[in-house]
C-alpha cells in the first residue's frame, strides 16, 4: 500500500497531504504524523469520508492505516 | 469522539470568554480582557523595545500561556523540540501579522471579544480575516508550504519557556528595568496573580484542545471540518453573556473602547492576520501554544510579532484609538499584504516545481 511520509509538517499540511494522496489511491493508503494534532486531524478527515483507520503508536510518531 | 473534541472545544471557548470578561472587571482595558497582539505589544513596550508611554506592561497572560501549554505537554509526553521550518520567513510573517493587528487593534481573540462587547467594527474586520484565510487556503490547496520541520534538541525546545520565566521572575524581582505605562491602555491590568493563573488554564485548556481562531474558519474552507470553529463560537457567546450580564455590553460602531471605525484599515487588518496566520499555522494565540509544545518555529514567528510591534509603535504604524491609522500605518499595511502574498506565491510554485 502507498505510504505518505508527513513528518515535519504541521497541521493542515498533513491533511492536504493526506486529501490528496486519497485522490489518486481512493484504496487506501498509510500515513505516517509525528505530533498528536495531525494524528487526529488526518483520523478525523479520513473517518468523515467514510474509511476506517487503524492506529498503531511508533516511537514518536503514529502510522495510521486507512482503508476502505 | 467528534462530540467529545467539539465538548473539549466549547468548554474551553467558554473558559477564555469567561476569563476575558472577570479580567476586564479586575482591570484589563475594555473588550481586551485577553489579547495576544495587545499584551505582546505591551510586553514589548515594558521591555524598552518601544517607548510608546500608554501601552508598556509585561503581560503575565502571554507568560501564563506560554508556560500553561509547556507545563501540560510535557506532563502529556506531547512537548516535541523541533524547528527548521523557514524561521526567518516565519519571523516576518509574524512581523507583519502583527502590523495587521494593530492597524485594526487587536487579534483574532480580540475581535471575537470585541464582537462580543457589541463592537461591529469587529464584524467588518472578521470578514477581512475570513477573506485572508480564504486566501491562505488557496494556496495551501495549490501546494504552499514553508518546509519541513525537523527534530531539535531539548536545550532547543526548552529556550522559549525558560526566556519567559525568566522574564517572569525579572518582572517580580526587579521591576524597575521595565517600563510602566501611567496612562492608557497599559496602565489597566488585572491583579498580577490572577492573570498568570488565568494565562495558565487558558494555556493548558488551549494546548490540550488545540484552538485556533484561524485554524476553525481555515479547516471549513479546507476540508468542510467544523470542529475548531466550536471554540471561536463558545468564546463569542461567552463573552457576549458575560458582556450583557456585567452591563458592558454596547452595540454599535462609534465609541467603542480602544478602537476605530476605519473600516477599510479595519478589513485590510485582519485580511493581513488571516492570511498570514493561515501561513503559520495558527493564530497568535496558537503560535503562543505551539511555543511551549517545543515548536522553535512558532517561537520565532511570536518574536517576529515582538518586533513587529516594536515597529509599529516606533514607527507610528499602529492605528490609535478613535481615528484610526495614520499615513505610514496604511503604507506599511499595504507593503505588508504584498510580502505576505509575494512569499505565499513563491512557496507554492516553488513546491509545485519540486
Amino acid at each position: 500500500m502507498r505510504e505518505l511520509d508527513t513528518s515535519g509538517f504541521s497541521c493542515p499540511e498533513p491533511v492536504i497531504m493526506t486529501k490528496k494522496a486519497l485522490k489518486d489511491s481512493p484504496e487506501g493508503l498509510v500515513v505516517i504524523v509525528d505530533n498528536r494534532a495531525s494524528k487526529e486531524n488526518v483520523t478525523r478527515y479520513a473517518t468523515a469520508l467514510g474509511y476506517k483507520v487503524d492506529t498503531e503508536e511508533g516511537k514518536g510518531s503514529w502510522k495510521l492505516r486507512i482503508l476502505k | 469522539m467528534v462530540v467529545n473534541e467539539k465538548g473539549k472545544l466549547a468548554i474551553t471557548g467558554v473558559i477564555i470568554g469567561v476569563a476575558a470578561v472577570v479580567l476586564t472587571v479586575l482591570g484589563n482595558p475594555g473588550n481586551m480582557g485577553f489579547c495576544i497582539a495587545c499584551f505582546l505589544r505591551d510586553t514589548a513596550g515594558a521591555m524598552h523595545l518601544h517607548t510608546a508611554p500608554i501601552v508598556e506592561y509585561v503581560r503575565p497572560e502571554i507568560i501564563g500561556i506560554i508556560l500553561g501549554s509547556f507545563a501540560l505537554s510535557v506532563l502529556r509526553g506531547d512537548f516535541r523540540p523541533r524547528g527548521g521550518s523557514s524561521p526567518l520567513l516565519r519571523f516576518i510573517i509574524g512581523f507583519i501579522v502583527m502590523l495587521g493587528a494593530l492597524v485594526f487593534l487587536g487579534c483574532p481573540l480580540r475581535m471575537v471579544i470585541r464582537l462580543g462587547g457589541g463592537d461591529l467594527n469587529a464584524l467588518i474586520a472578521l470578514v477581512g480575516f475570513i477573506a485572508g484565510i480564504g486566501v491562505g487556503c488557496v494556496f495551501l490547496n495549490k501546494g504552499f508550504s514553508l518546509g519541513r520541520a525537523e527534530k531539535q534538541s531539548g536545550l532547543e525546545g526548552v529556550s522559549m519557556p525558560f526566556m519567559t520565566i525568566l522574564l517572569f521572575v525579572l518582572f517580580l524581582a526587579v521591576p524597575s528595568l521595565f517600563l510602566f505605562s501611567e496612562t492608557g491602555p497599559g496602565s489597566m491590568h488585572a491583579p498580577i496573580a490572577v492573570a498568570l493563573l488565568a494565562g495558565l488554564v487558558v494555556g493548558a485548556f488551549a494546548e490540550r484542545t488545540r484552538l485556533c481562531m484561524a485554524g476553525g474558519i481555515r479547516d471549513i474552507f479546507l476540508i468542510r471540518d467544523f470542529t475548531l470553529i466550536t471554540g471561536f463560537a463558545a468564546i463569542f457567546i461567552a463573552v457576549l453573556l458575560g458582556n450583557i450580564i456585567t452591563g458592558s455590553f454596547k452595540l454599535g460602531f462609534s465609541d467603542q473602547p480602544i478602537a476605530h471605525s476605519m473600516h477599510i484599515w479595519n478589513f485590510l487588518g485582519m485580511f493581513a492576520v488571516g492570511l498570514g496566520s493561515v501561513m503559520l499555522g495558527g493564530c497568535p494565540l496558537r503560535q503562543l501554544i505551539l511555543a511551549g509544545e517545543g515548536s522553535t518555529d512558532s517561537a520565532v514567528a511570536v518574536l517576529g510579532m515582538i518586533a513587529g510591534a516594536a515597529f509599529a509603535h516606533n514607527f507610528s504604524l499602529a492605528a490609535s484609538a478613535g481615528t484610526g491609522p495614520g499615513l505610514n500605518g496604511k503604507i506599511a499595511l499595504v507593503i505588508g499584504i504584498v510580502i505576505l502574498l509575494a512569499i505565499a506565491s513563491v512557496a507554492t510554485f516553488r513546491r509545485r516545481g519540486e
